[in-house]
């Protein structure tokens, strides 16, 4: 017999490191994803009979890991949204490690999904969908923290799930921290894309408000996350990541993007938390605004602009008054006659 | 079709450290260990010999056989301090003392006679050989990790196919053999599903129960062929990233 082939090894390594349930309920099939914090695999739940994903730490006898995977269990528990993966059940594997199963989500990315959106009305509608779950877990007092294209999937019938919600802190959690003095992020290494970073951070380079880069925990909350949606569109129009120190609107002038449309992103991108959208629901307005070709909050339009888009928004009506007009003037110039 | 539980008999039970075992004052035992050793390493002995060495077959083969007779004869293996290396590293460097002496007077190489010959397959390892790239040699060290985990892999999925058919349930290996070792791209649950007339959800809990025996064997090998229990926690670490008790 000869030997295994490398891809053989490989594969046998790689299904050795796969969890071990002792309920025996759940049956592994793949990897689906790996992170710096956990790796989600997609399993059977025999008792049930169907496909769940299931999240577990990277490492064993980690106390940071096994906290922040029990704090996402539980907020993902405490938000119930279709924008959000509802959990099914938390437990640990035979070696200790704690593990949560969720719903599993079929499809892909934003980053991958927006390659195939051509359409900008179609772009928008999608941003629209982020921001409903997003609104609704600040509503309930969480803030999500890493925001990015990479933590948004998006479903088949265009349905849109926030994922990764590991770094999520309630903003009371947040405030507590501070009162206390303590660090409320956890270690520099967790930072993902690649980036560096001075001093305790926790997020994704380039979609990471400044004040969360700083670590800055007290001035952290929900416009953080206004930060990272305004990334996000800058990616659905740019096909890009932000880049700090430079300005986003010009970039998004650069790639053809509308004025009002680039102001909104650049305000939700902005440096300073209090030049930004301080609500999710303000910037979901100014979204909604431009949509149905109504002035935005971002953006001081020029009367010329102003008429222009007038024109656009009531171009059927300007048209029926104008050939209405043309027919009564040919009509009074025959009668003329 | 239900997967059996084969968690009771199948299971052989947890194996000491070979090199444990060649300490043992019983000569049979000790014949026992060293032929589990040479089973654990000769492989990645003659292909170190082949491909870092760059024997020809004669002379590596010779030359294979030759350091596990001496090692039988003058005891090395025992001489293993587990405080200054790995199991797999001491056995690394003795093959190279052994093939810088034999190269020192290679009169000696070429011997055959006075050597009691072990069955070996030299050709299938031969064959191995010959499909690896000589240009994109990794390090001897790195190498050498690389041919011990395949031949640990190759030893317990053989032991894993006997398993399966001295059982009479030779389907769940031919899955995991179709899905996991050889897999034709593009290969599903489904498709092996309606090939076999199983459910999809039969196919998923027939291979989960075959990658937990390929793991539990796979860990018990690996025991037997590590120095000590610190050593083989280390080995279990890189090799699966488990901390095993």
């Amino acid at each position: 017999m000869s030997g295994l082939s490398d891809a053989a090894v490989t594969r046998l390594r790689t299904l050795g490191r796969w969890p071990e349930f002792e309920s025996g309920r759940y049956s592994v099939i793949e990897e689906i994803g790996r992170g710096g914090m956990g790796t989600v695999y997609l399993a059977i739940d025999d008792e049930l009979e169907r496909e769940v994903a299931i999240k577990i730490p990277n490492a064993l006898a980690s106390a940071d890991l096994e906290d922040r995977l029990q704090r996402e269990a539980r907020v993902l528990a405490t938000l119930e949204h279709p924008g959000i993966v509802p959990i099914h059940d938390l437990g640990r594997l035979a070696d200790g490690r704690l593990f949560y199963v969720m719903k599993r989500v079929k499809g892909r990315t934003l980053r991958e999904h927006a390659r195939d959106v051509a359409d900008a009305g179609e772009r928008l509608r999608l941003f629209e969908r982020i921001l409903e779950p997003v609104a609704f877990a600040h509503a309930q007092g969480f803030i999500h923290r890493d925001l990015t294209p990479g933590n948004i999937m998006v479903g088949r019938f265009g349905e849109v799930m926030v994922m990764d919600w590991g770094i999520a802190k309630s903003v009371s959690e947040l405030r507590q921290s501070t009162v206390d003095g303590r660090q409320s992020s956890p270690p520099a290494s967790e930072v993902n894309a690649g980036g560096t970073a001075e001093g305790v951070v926790v997020g994704t380079v380039g979609f990471m408000a400044p004040e969360q880069a700083r670590g800055a925990g007290e001035t952290v909350d929900q416009r953080a996350d206004v930060y990272g949606l305004g990334g996000i569109l800058f990616f659905l129009f740019t096909a890009g990541s932000p880049v700090p120190d430079a300005d986003p609107f010009a970039l998004m002038r650069q790639r053809g993007v509308a004025r009002p449309l680039s102001a909104v992103c650049a305000r939700a991108l902005a440096k300073d938390p209090q030049q930004r959208y301080q609500t999710v629901a303000e910037l979901a307005a100014d979204v909604a605004a431009y949509r149905n070709g109504r002035a935005v909050s971002a953006y001081c339009e020029t009367t010329l602009e102003r008429a222009a888009r007038f024109g656009r928004v009531h171009r059927t009506a300007i048209l029926l008054v104008l050939a209405y007009m043309l027919m009564r003037t040919a009509v009074a110039l025959l009668a003329g006659r | 079709m239900e997967p059996d539980d084969m968690r009771g008999g199948g299971f052989p039970a947890t194996r000491h450290s070979a090199i444990e075992r060649i300490r043992d004052g019983n000569p049979e035992a000790r014949r026992e260990a060293f032929g589990d050793l040479v089973e654990g390493y000769w492989k990645p002995v003659y292909k170190h010999l082949r491909l870092t060495w760059r024997l020809d077959v004669e002379d590596a083969r010779d030359l294979t056989q030759g350091f596990f007779a001496d090692a039988f004869q003058k005891s090395w293996l025992e001489r293993y301090e587990p405080g200054k290396a790995k199991f797999r590293t001491f056995v690394r460097v003795c093959a190279d003392r052994f093939a810088m002496n034999m190269r020192q007077s290679s009169s000696r190489l070429k011997r055959g006679g006075g050597v009691q010959t072990l069955p070996l397959d030299f050709d299938g390892a031969e064959r191995e050989v010959a499909s690896r790239d000589p240009r994109a040699m990794p390090e001897p060290e790195e190498f050498f990790h690389q041919e011990f985990v395949r031949a640990l892999f190759d030893k317990v999925v053989a032991d894993l196919r006997a398993e399966y058919e001295d059982r009479g349930r030779p389907i769940p290996f031919t899955l995991f053999e179709r899905y996991d070792l050889e897999p034709v791209e593009g290969v599903s649950y489904a498709q092996l599903a309606a090939e076999f007339g199983l459910t999809p959800t039969q196919v998923t809990n027939n291979l989960a129960q075959v990658r937990r025996r390929f793991r539990e064997r796979a860990l018990d090998a690996l025991r037997g062929l590590c120095g000590t229990d610190q050593e083989f926690r280390r080995e279990a670490r890189d090799l699966f990233g488990l901390e095993v008790e």
